[in-house]
C-alpha cells in the first residue's frame, strides 16, 4: 500500500506537469484539444491524490504502523473517529489533505466553467496546477507521507497528541485547508483574466461561489479553532494573536473586503485595480498562512521547530507577489474604473471604507505577526508585539467597521440625499440611542466606553437589518396575500445574496458584541483549593466539593489514559446553580526509558475543561491536579515491575493486569487523600453569544450561497432589464 | 470647487492619515516590544524592570510549586545556561521539565518574574521535525 500511495503521488506530480504545459499550449495555440486535455489533467491529479488519501486513511483506520505517519501519530488506543482524522495531525498528512482538497476544488470550478471564460480558464488550469505540483512535489522530494517504518515494527503507535482529541480541532483543519484553497481559485481566474486582458466582471461572477465558500470555510476554521482554545486548551481565552491565528486570518479579512468591493465592479465597473490586487492578495496570503504553520520562520508564543519546507515556500511566495505586481501594473490602462465616485454619502464610500477597514486591520495583524523579523532585520535583535499592541489598533478599526456594517446595507448607491439618510438611519439610531442609555442607566456600563461603543454599533446593525427585512416583507406583502413569515421566507428566498449578506451582518454584530463583552468584563483567578474549600469569582461562589481518580481503557481494552479531576459546585447567593466536572488526562508516553507507570506522569497530559455556558455569562473552570505525592508510589511501581521483568517469573498478561491494579491503587490513593488542587476560575459574560453569532453567520453565508431558484433568478434579470431599460430611456 | 480639485484634495487627506496611522504603527510597536532573549543572552546582562521576552527549554528538576506559583529554571536551548523563574497562575497543559517555552519576565532581584498569563509551551498542533525525531 505504501508503494500505491507513493505511485500515485509521482503520477499526480507527473500529470500536473503535463497539464500546466497543455494548458498553457493549447491557450497560446488557441487549440481546444490542449486545453481539455489540460482540464482533463487536473481531474487527474484530483483523482490520483483521492486515491493516495484513501490509501494512507485506510493506513490509520486499520492501525498500520509499517507507515511511519501513522506510528508517530496514531495508536490502537486512539478513538476510531480520532484515527480517522489524525492523518492531519502531521505535517504530511495535512499537505496531502491540502493538496486533495486543492484537485478537488480545481476540479469543480473547471468543470462548471468547461463551456464558459474559454481564453481565461486554461490559464487559471495552469495555475491551479501549478499549486498541485508545487505541493505534491514537497511530499514526493521532502515530506512524504508514504515513508516505511524503519527496523522492527512497534506494537503500539505513539498516539494523536491528547489536545487534538477535540472535536473542533479534528473539523478544524479540513475547514481552513477548504477556505485557503478555495481561495487560490479566484486567484487563478484573476491571473487568467490579467493575462487574456479579460477584465470585465465575468471571471468575478464565475468564480463568486468558491470566493464565497472560501470566505465561508475559513471563517468556520478560524472559529473552529478559537472554539478548541477556549473549551480545551486550559488557560480559557478563545484568540492570543499567535502567528498561527493571525495567518487565518489574513486572508479572511482581505477575502472579506473584496466581497464587499466586487460588487462596485459587478454593479458600476469601479475598482478594478483595488479588487483584483485584492484577489490576488488574498490567494498569497493563503499560501503565507500554510507557509507560517510550517516552516519555523517565526519563534513566537507557539514555538516552532525546523522544518524543510520554508525555503520552497519562500520561493513561491516570491513568485506569486512578483508575478502578481508585474501583470497588475502591465494590465493598468485596462483596469481603469468606468465610474468614479458621485458623493462621499453613497453606499460606494461606505464599501470603500469598509475596504479600508479591513485592509487596515489586515495589515495591522500582518505586521505584528511578522514584527520578530522586522525587528530583527532593523535593530539585529528579534523582538515581539503581545495582544495589548494588536488590541489598541484592532478595537477601534473594529468599532468602525461594525458601524460601516451598519451604515453599508442602509445607505443608498450613488449619492445619498438628507432625506434618504434621514428615512433609512434614523430608526436603526434610534433604536442604538435607547440600547445606550438602557445600558449607562439600567446596566451602569460606564467605565469601558469601547466596549460600550461596540455594544452601541451592534445596536444600530441590528436595527438596519431588520428595517431593511421589514421594508422587503411590506413591500412583498403589498404585492401578495403572504402572511409575514411566509413574506421573510420568500424575500430571502428571492434576494438570497442580498439578505444572506444582512444574516451575515447581524451575525457579525452579535459576535463583536460577545468579544467586548467578555474582553472588557471578564473576571479571572487562580486559586488552591482543597476539598470542601470555596472561592469566590464575581457573583459566584464555587466549591471544591472532591476529588476524582480513574484509569480509562480504550475500547480493544488497552490502557488508555488516567484522570485526576474534581467536582465543583456553583452557587450564587446560596443558591446551587451547576454541578461541574473537571479533570486533567494524563496519556501514557511511548519512549522507551520510562518505567510502566511513570510513563503514564510523563507523557502528554490535557485539561478537560468544566464550563456551565449560559446566553448571560459563562462560568469556566479547569483543575491542575498536583500529582507531586504520588511520584514516590510511581518510582517505587517502576522499580518493582521492572525487578518482576528482570525475574522473569509473571508473563505479559500477568504483568499487564497487575498494571492496571497499580494504577487504579495511585487514582484511588489521590482520591482518598488528594492535596491541595490549583483551580483557574472565569466568569466570562456573553461568549456565548460569539458562538450564536457565528452560527448565524454561517448561515448568513449559506443563504448567499446557495443558488437561486431558477423562476427568482427570472424574476431578477427581468427587473434588471427593466430599470436598464428605464435608465436607457432617460439617457 | 472643482471636481478634480476636490478628488486631489480628499486623496490627499486619505494618505495622510493612511501614513499618520502608519507612523504610529511602526513607532509603537518598536517602542512597546519585548525582546526575545535565551538565558545565556540574559544572565549578567538584563536589567532590574526591563521586560524580555524569555524563550528556551524547563530546566530537568527544576520545577517547585507553592500554592500558584511555579519556580522552574529556564535553560538554553542548545546549552546549559538558566535563569530562575517564578510564575503565579495555572500553567499550559504541555508545560513540564524539557519543554520549549516562551514567557514575558521582568527581573527582580536575582530572579525573573513571569507577567500574568504570558507563559506559552510549545503547542502540539504544529508542525515540526523535533516533534516527529
Amino acid at each position: 500500500m505504501l508503494t500505491l500511495g507513493r505511485a500515485c503521488l509521482i503520477l499526480a506530480l507527473a500529470v500536473s506537469v503535463y497539464g500546466v504545459g497543455a494548458s498553457l499550449y493549447g491557450a497560446r495555440k488557441g487549440n481546444r484539444a490542449w486545453v481539455a486535455s489540460g482540464r482533463r489533467a487536473v481531474y487527474a491529479v484530483a483523482g490520483s491524490l483521492l486515491v493516495a488519501f484513501a490509501v494512507l486513511e485506510a493506513a490509520f483506520l486499520r492501525s498500520d504502523f509499517s507507515f511511519e505517519l501513522v506510528a508517530g501519530h496514531s495508536s490502537t488506543t486512539t478513538p476510531l473517529f480520532y484515527r480517522f482524522t489524525a492523518m492531519w495531525s502531521s505535517q504530511e498528512g495535512s499537505l496531502l489533505l491540502w493538496a486533495t482538497l486543492l484537485g478537488l476544488w480545481s476540479s469543480l470550478i473547471l468543470f462548471l466553467t468547461r463551456n464558459k471564460l474559454r481564453e481565461v480558464a486554461p490559464y487559471a488550469a495552469a495555475v491551479l496546477l501549478g499549486f498541485a505540483a508545487f505541493f505534491v512535489s514537497l511530499m514526493v522530494f521532502l515530506e512524504t507521507p508514504f515513508a516505511r517504518t524503519l527496523g522492527a515494527l512497534p506494537a503500539e503507535g505513539v498516539g494523536l497528541n491528547p489536545l487534538l482529541r477535540h472535536p473542533s480541532m479534528m473539523i478544524h483543519p479540513p475547514m481552513l485547508y477548504s477556505g485557503y484553497t478555495l481561495f487560490t481559485i479566484p486567484f487563478a481566474f484573476a491571473i487568467g483574466a490579467l493575462v487574456t486582458r479579460r477584465l470585465g466582471a465575468e471571471w468575478i461572477r464565475s468564480t463568486r461561489p468558491f470566493t464565497l465558500a472560501a470566505w465561508l470555510f475559513l471563517g468556520i476554521g478560524v472559529l473552529l479553532g478559537s472554539r478548541w482554545s477556549y473549551t480545551e486548551l486550559g488557560w480559557g481565552g478563545y484568540w492570543a494573536w499567535d502567528p498561527v491565528e493571525n495567518a487565518s486570518l489574513m486572508p479572511w479579512l482581505t477575502g472579506t473586503a473584496f466581497l464587499h468591493s466586487v460588487m462596485l465592479q459587478e454593479k458600476r465597473g469601479m475598482l478594478k485595480v483595488w479588487n483584483v490586487s485584492l484577489v490576488l492578495a488574498t490567494g498569497v496570503l493563503a499560501i503565507l498562512g500554510t507557509f507560517l504553520v510550517r516552516s519555523g520562520i517565526l519563534d513566537s508564543i507557539h514555538a516552532f521547530g525546523a522544518s524543510t519546507l520554508g525555503v520552497p515556500f519562500l520561493v513561491l511566495i516570491g513568485v506569486l507577489v512578483a508575478g502578481s505586481v508585474a501583470l497588475v501594473v502591465s494590465r493598468s490602462r485596462d483596469l481603469r474604473s468606468e465610474h468614479r465616485l458621485d458623493s462621499v454619502f453613497s453606499r460606494e464610500s461606505a464599501f470603500l471604507l469598509n475596504n479600508l477597514v479591513l485592509v487596515g486591520i489586515c495589515f495591522v495583524v500582518f505586521w505584528g505577526t511578522f514584527f520578530p523579523l522586522i525587528s530583527e532585520a532593523v535593530s539585529g535583535s528579534k523582538a515581539s508585539v503581545g495582544p495589548p499592541w494588536f488590541n489598541r489598533y484592532i478595537t477601534p478599526l473594529a468599532l468602525i467597521l461594525v458601524l460601516l456594517s451598519g451604515i453599508g446595507p442602509a445607505i443608498a448607491w450613488r449619492r445619498a440625499t438628507l432625506a434618504n439618510l434621514r428615512r433609512t438611519m434614523l430608526g436603526p439610531a434610534l433604536f442604538a440611542v435607547v440600547v445606550l442609555v438602557a445600558l449607562l442607566v439600567g446596566a451602569g456600563v460606564t467605565d469601558k466606553p469601547l466596549a460600550l461603543a461596540m455594544f452601541v454599533f451592534a445596536a444600530f446593525v441590528t436595527g438596519t437589518v431588520f428595517q431593511e427585512l421589514w421594508r422587503g416583507v411590506k413591500a412583498r406583502r403589498a404585492m401578495s396575500d403572504d402572511s409575514v413569515p411566509m413574506a421573510v421566507v420568500s424575500l430571502i428566498r428571492r434576494n438570497r445574496r442580498r439578505y444572506g449578506g444582512y444574516i451575515v451582518h447581524l451575525g457579525i454584530a452579535l459576535l463583536f458584541t460577545g468579544i467586548a463583552a467578555s474582553s472588557a468584563f471578564q473576571q479571572a483567578r487562580d486559586v488552591d483549593l482543597r476539598p470542601g474549600q470555596s472561592a469566590r469569582i464575581g457573583s459566584y461562589v464555587v466549591t471544591y466539593v472532591k476529588p476524582t481518580g480513574e484509569v480509562v481503557a480504550a475500547s480493544n481494552g488497552r490502557l488508555e489514559r488516567i484522570d485526576l479531576g474534581a467536582v465543583l459546585k456553583v452557587s450564587r447567593d446560596g443558591e446551587a446553580l451547576a454541578t461541574m466536572r473537571s479533570r486533567r488526562s494524563f496519556f501514557p508516553s511511548q519512549a522507551p526509558e520510562f518505567g510502566p507507570i511513570s510513563r503514564f506522569f510523563e507523557g502528554e497530559a490535557t485539561s478537560e475543561v468544566a464550563l456551565d455556558a449560559g446566553v448571560r455569562e459563562d462560568v469556566w473552570t479547569v483543575v491542575s491536579p498536583d500529582v507531586r505525592g504520588l511520584l514516590p508510589s510511581v518510582k517505587e511501581g517502576d522499580r518493582v515491575f521492572a525487578a518482576a521483568r528482570e525475574g522473569g517469573k509473571l508473563s505479559r498478561a500477568e504483568m499487564d493486569v497487575l498494571l492496571v491494579q497499580a494504577l487504579r491503587g495511585l487514582a484511588a490513593s489521590y482520591a482518598s487523600d488528594p492535596p491541595a488542587a490549583t483551580f483557574r476560575l472565569i466568569v466570562s459574560p456573553l461568549v456565548t453569544w460569539i458562538w450564536l453569532g457565528a452560527i448565524v453567520v454561517f448561515l448568513g453565508g449559506l443563504t448567499a450561497l446557495w443558488p437561486a431558484p431558477s423562476g427568482a433568478t427570472r424574476r431578477v434579470s427581468a427587473a434588471y432589464a427593466a430599470r436598464v431599460a428605464r435608465e436607457l430611456g432617460r439617457a | 470647487m472643482d471636481p478634480d480639485r476636490k478628488r486631489t484634495l480628499r486623496f490627499t487627506i486619505a494618505l495622510s492619515c493612511a501614513l499618520l496611522l502608519a507612523g504610529a504603527l511602526v513607532y509603537t510597536s518598536f517602542a512597546g516590544a519585548s525582546e526575545a532573549r535565551s538565558p545565556s543572552q540574559l544572565v549578567g546582562a538584563a536589567k532590574v524592570g526591563e521586560t524580555y521576552e524569555l524563550t528556551g527549554k524547563v530546566q530537568d528538576g527544576s520545577i517547585t510549586k507553592d500554592g500558584v506559583t511555579t519556580t522552574f529554571r529556564v535553560r538554553d536551548r542548545d546549552g546549559n545556561v538558566s535563569v530562575p523563574v517564578t510564575y503565579t497562575g495555572a500553567v499550559p497543559d504541555p508545560f513540564r521539565e524539557g519543554r520549549e517555552v516562551i514567557v514575558d519576565v521582568r527581573k527582580q532581584g536575582a530572579t525573573f518574574v513571569g507577567e500574568k498569563d504570558s507563559l506559552v509551551t510549545k503547542c502540539p498542533s504544529k508542525f515540526s521535525a523535533d516533534e516527529q525525531s
